[in-house]
């Protein structure tokens, strides 16, 4: 096959629709990297638009300009907006363009859920604008402290906004996290083992891994929040056994890591420019690895350090004190290795490596005084002043925005295919870096001079005045520098000289490519050897081109790669993708209408929405089935390769079980709270103890037990060509007993609004029930496959993914029978 | 504090301006073992050492003239009540007594606030259902300004208090009803 007729016949197998609506059913991740990209940065300036508000009110004592209550929204609204629905997306979408380009493959594992993912954030987002031009946004804050934000003090529906509108965006995080780990792990060119692959794609893991165990602590604050505010289920109010601190312990435990799952983006964009800008290669990649997972593993024992002032005992100060400062170690690990790569490679003053030297001077500088503050005398004082705001920013805004920056300018010519033409970058960047550092230094200034954060407005006899002023001006002048930016990038789409290809002269696999990139981004998959695969091999983009690699001729329609074994990267099994598809942007619609009918109260609606997401998500999954035996199938360059649905690990059970890794953290975060409201609240013990029964205890139990004995069962019979029926037959019947001993807690458990207590084992109850309910279904999902011919001996995947649920349940049903009926038998 | 801040940045940038204008080692072990590892543990230790130092002084230790006082929150006042002075209740003042600790027991009555008179010690939370104790002293009588430091709600801007220190004299008048 020659080059241009591969590269004809992959175009008419990998297009998305033409025009616009393609947008809607495309699955592609270019597409939607892009689209991510274009959402996020239009939420940047929307957080940049309230920011200048907030700066402009501030400017002058007295400002006429908002009251209190808008003001509140204001800044609300800008931290909530940069940190959800700008930081963590700009990483969302960056890894969804990049990584399998840099991963040499043609896709990410599951596309369809990148576009549920993408909708997901589309929604949610759009739900908190709305909020915001009705003027009923959220105004408790970013970290929306209870009771503030309880329904005692904040009846109205603005928390309810904050509360629902980012769950709904925190799925696509979630999706995007799991997509991202599988995708790194196992959708890799072959002969790519861990340590040859590009550093971006070891940043972007150790992210994904971190909002996998981050985010489900918050995600479990605001539903518990929530269910306080709609039901009165009273998790934070001391009068009724709960406890506000529980929040804050929830909420933090996902804040500090966050933190860090937006640095070690950025961190990887700079490790992946800066020495193509110093024409070498990175200094002590190995040892940047381990620092970015150290620091992801330290970050998650931090998180106490937000809460010095709230009279921690004092070992516990000093245990947090001595660990926070400690995360300066693998930071300077990093930030030395790119001084060291400046130092053996010859740096170039080209834009890219300006907003690098951005970032180190600021962020440097935000790392310092990040140290004094986790001293804790010192933070006694700093603590919610604006010296604590000019302090995040520097590591927000030079850890973070730079970076990318430096990122945008880098890849741009990836995106667009073209060369930026005006040069407006280089004044934009001037303008930038003086206006931040004009409107942050002045506020640490202003701080330690007292100025608390949050504050609407100050008197002209605090002696603020000037300092504000100057912080204000220095805004102004950074956010003109932005809109530079914008019009420059916006511009560069439409004029511009052709890029050459590969023109910054690097060495990984997204430039082994035509610019902008085809949809497929490589003809034929090709082999890796090098780190640097460009470097090794100037001539791999005219190999790749000529179909060298593998998969290089095209197989009936399908949308195909290959997936590769974790560590050594040996070729593993054909993965066929499922093609342009509605389906995702229907089922994240009806997801929003889920947290619709939440949000306006119309709760008779909220199980309707959930019995559509469950029908669309089965038929989700049946549209993938096979029904008849492929056996091994050529895969190019000799090698032969079984198909996805003929192995014992699809990717459907990889991802089952990353997801279920979060899940697991969110119910420990469950117990958690369990367990602090039990030794900490002021109101315990309980009226009275759940009572305990042997038989509803035993029988889960037992229940449990058979249930995931007879997926076993069910699994071994049919690989050894029997029949899976008797099994599939003990696990339904197992779950069943399972949910009835459930149920029975549900049915049995103490009015949930009278106590903590109670509402806990409520919720405990609740998520028993849920992840009961889930297997079953899958079970019965199993049933019609099996009778309709979908499986067979050699087409098993699909059996194995099932079985990780009702293992699951299991555990999940154990535990659950086992903290509710105990206490109860205790004298 | 600062000083060190100073020089350590100008450390940072001084090498990376380095990095243009010449080729150096770029040795793993120089910029990773040397510079990354050994050079902030080093920094760290130090500072740490400082803080616990420092930390262990302003914690509040049993002794025979404490002052105890006790500081309610709500939105958007205070109320101070004294052991040594039962029933008597003053609202966004706290009278304390100069040249002595002063335990103040912090609580609120609905969302949290935080109590922080800037000038006499750091800030610490008012949390609904729980007392947290503050130890402040002031070494010359007069008046201080206070502030709750935790965002909580519309009136959070103007949620401020003042502190009086009073010489002995003084202090022995407010207790018998002088001053309030
Ligand atoms: C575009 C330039 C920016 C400016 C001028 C700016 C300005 C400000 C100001 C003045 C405040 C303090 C509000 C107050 O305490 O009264 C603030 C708060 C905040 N900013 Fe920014 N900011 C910018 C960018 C960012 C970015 C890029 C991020 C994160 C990625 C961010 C995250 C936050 C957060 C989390 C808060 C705290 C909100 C709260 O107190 O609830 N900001 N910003
Ligand atoms: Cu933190």
């Amino acid at each position: 096959m020659r080059t241009l007729e591969r590269h004809r016949r992959l175009q008419d197998i990998w297009a998305s629709e033409r025009g616009w609506k393609g947008w809607t059913s495309s699955v592609n991740h270019t597409d939607l990297g892009r689209m991510f990209l274009v959402t996020s940065f239009f939420f940047f300036a929307v957080g940049g638009v309230l920011a200048m508000l907030i700066r402009a009110q501030l400017a002058t004592p007295h400002s006429a300009f908002a009251g209190p209550e808008l003001y509140s929204q204001f800044f609300t609204m800008h931290g909530t907006i940069m940190m959800f629905l700008f930081a963590i997306p700009t990483f969302e979408g960056l890894a969804i363009y990049l990584l399998p380009k840099l991963l040499g493959t043609r896709d990410l594992a599951y596309p369809r859920l990148t576009a549920y993912g993408y909708w997901c954030y589309a929604f949610g987002g759009t739900m908190l604008l709305v909020s915001m031009v009705l003027g009923i946004a959220p105004n408790g804050g970013w970290f929306m402290y209870p009771p503030l934000t309880g329904p005692i003090h904040s009846p109205g529906i603005n928390t309810d906004f904050w509360l629902i509108g980012i769950t709904f965006v925190e799925i696509s995080a979630m999706a995007a996290a799991v997509e991202i780990t599988v995708s790194v792990l196992r959708y890799r060119a072959p002969g790519m083992s861990l340590d040859k692959m590009p550093i971006f794609a070891w940043y972007a893991l150790v992210t994904a891994i971190m909002i996998l165990l981050g985010f489900p602590p918050l995600i479990l604050g605001s539903v518990l929040l929530e269910l306080e505010r709609a039901f009165g289920l009273p998790f934070f109010q001391v009068e009724l056994g709960g406890d506000s601190l529980l929040w804050q312990h929830l909420f933090w435990l996902f804040g500090h890591p966050e933190v860090y799952i937006i640095f070690l983006p950025a961190a990887g964009v700079i490790s992946t420019v800066l020495p193509v800008m110093c024409r070498t290669t990175l200094l002590g990649y190995g040892w940047i690895v381990a620092a970015a997972v150290a620091l992801a593993f330290l970050s998650f024992g931090l998180w106490v350090h937000h809460m010095f002032t709230t009279g921690i005992p004092h070992m516990g100060l000093a245990f947090f004190s001595a660990a926070s400062t400690l995360v300066a170690v693998p930071t300077g690990v990093q930030v030395f290795a790119w001084i060291g790569t400046m130092w053996k490679g010859r740096p170039d003053l080209r834009l890219p490596m300006l907003h690098i030297l951005g970032f180190f001077a600021t962020f440097v500088m935000g790392g310092l005084t990040g140290v004094m503050v986790a001293v804790v005398p010192f933070d006694w004082q700093a603590h919610d002043t604006a010296f604590i705001t000019a302090h995040l920013h520097y590591v927000l805004f030079g850890g973070f925005v730079f970076p990318i920056l430096a990122g945008v300018y880098y890849w741009l010519p990836h995106f667009t295919g073209r060369q930026r033409f005006f040069r407006l970058g280089e004044v934009a960047f001037v303008l930038i870096f003086l206006g931040f550092h004009g409107t942050f230094l002045a506020m640490h200034w202003v701080g330690l001079l007292g100025q608390r954060r949050r504050i609407w407005t100050y008197e002209t006899s605090d002696g603020w005045t000037a300092i504000n002023l100057v912080s204000s001006v220095g805004g102004f002048i950074m956010a003109f520098g932005l809109a530079i930016v914008l019009i420059e990038v916006v511009l560069c789409f439409f004029v511009g000289r052709r890029m050459p290809r590969n023109a910054w002269g690097a060495g990984t696999l997204e430039w082994a490519m035509p610019t902008p990139p085809p949809n497929y981004n490589f003809a034929s998959v090709p082999h890796i050897r090098d780190r640097d695969p460009l470097y090794a091999n100037p001539g791999l983009p005219v190999q790749i081109a000529r179909g060298d690699g593998y998969l290089g001729t095209p197989r009936h329609d399908w949308r195909e790669t290959l997936t590769v074994e974790a560590a050594r990267g040996t070729p593993d099994y054909i993965v066929v993708y499922p093609a342009n598809t509605r389906l995702p942007i229907v089922m994240s619609a009806v997801t929003g209408l889920f947290f619709l009918s939440l949000l306006i109260k119309v709760y008779w609606f909220t199980p309707v929405a959930l019995a559509g997401v469950a029908v669309l998500a089965l038929r989700w999954v049946w549209v993938l089935g096979q029904r008849q035996d492929r056996g091994p199938l050529d895969a190019g360059l000799g090698v032969s390769l079984p198909h996805a649905a003929e192995v014992d690990r699809a990717p459907g059970w990889w991802g089952s079980l990353f997801l279920l890794v979060a899940d697991a953290v969110l119910f420990g975060s469950l117990i958690f709270g369990y367990a602090f409201l039990f030794t900490v609240a002021p109101g315990w013990p309980p009226p009275a103890w759940f009572e305990f029964s042997l038989l509803e205890l035993g029988g889960g139990v037992a229940g449990a037990l058979a249930a995931a004995a007879g997926m076993r069962l069910a699994i071994r019979a049919n690989r050894r060509g029997g029949s899976a029926w008797t099994g599939l037959a003990i696990a339904g019947a197992g779950a069943l007993v399972v949910l009835l001993s459930l149920a029975a807690l549900l049915v049995r458990t103490p009015p949930p609004s009278g106590h903590a207590y109670n509402a806990t084992l409520f919720v405990l109850g609740g998520y028993g029930v849920l992840h009961t309910l889930i297997p079953l279904l899958m079970l019965g999902f199993l049933a019609a496959r099996v009778s309709r011919g979908f499986v067979s001996a050699a087409r098993r995947a699909e059996l194995p993914i099932a079985g990780l649920w009702v293992d699951y349940m299991a555990v999940v049903a154990i535990l659950v029978l086992a903290v509710a009926h105990l206490p109860g038998v205790a004298p | 504090m600062l000083a060190g801040a100073g020089a350590i940045l100008a450390l940072v940038l001084g090498l990376i301006a380095l990095a243009f204008t010449r080729t150096g080692p770029g040795t793993e072990r120089v910029w990773i073992a040397g510079m990354g590892l050994a050079f902030p543990l080093t920094v760290l230790a130090a500072l740490l050492a400082y803080g616990l130092f420092v930390g262990e002084r302003l914690l509040p230790r049993q002794g025979a003239d404490v002052v105890s006082v006790q500081a309610e929150g709500r939105q958007w006042a205070w109320s101070f009540a004294y052991d040594d002075a039962p029933g008597v209740v003053t609202e966004d003042v706290l009278h304390i007594p100069a040249g002595r600790p002063v335990d103040v027991a912090i609580t609120t009555v609905d969302v949290i606030h935080s109590f922080w008179v800037p000038r006499l010690a750091g800030k610490l939370d008012a949390i609904p259902g729980h007392v947290n104790v503050l130890r402040i002293e002031a070494d010359q009588p007069g008046r201080y300004r206070g502030a709750s430091a935790e965002f909580s709600g519309e009136g959070y801007a103007d949620h401020e208090f003042e502190v009086i220190a009073h010489d002995a004299a003084g202090w022995d008048q407010f207790l018998r009803g002088g001053t309030r």
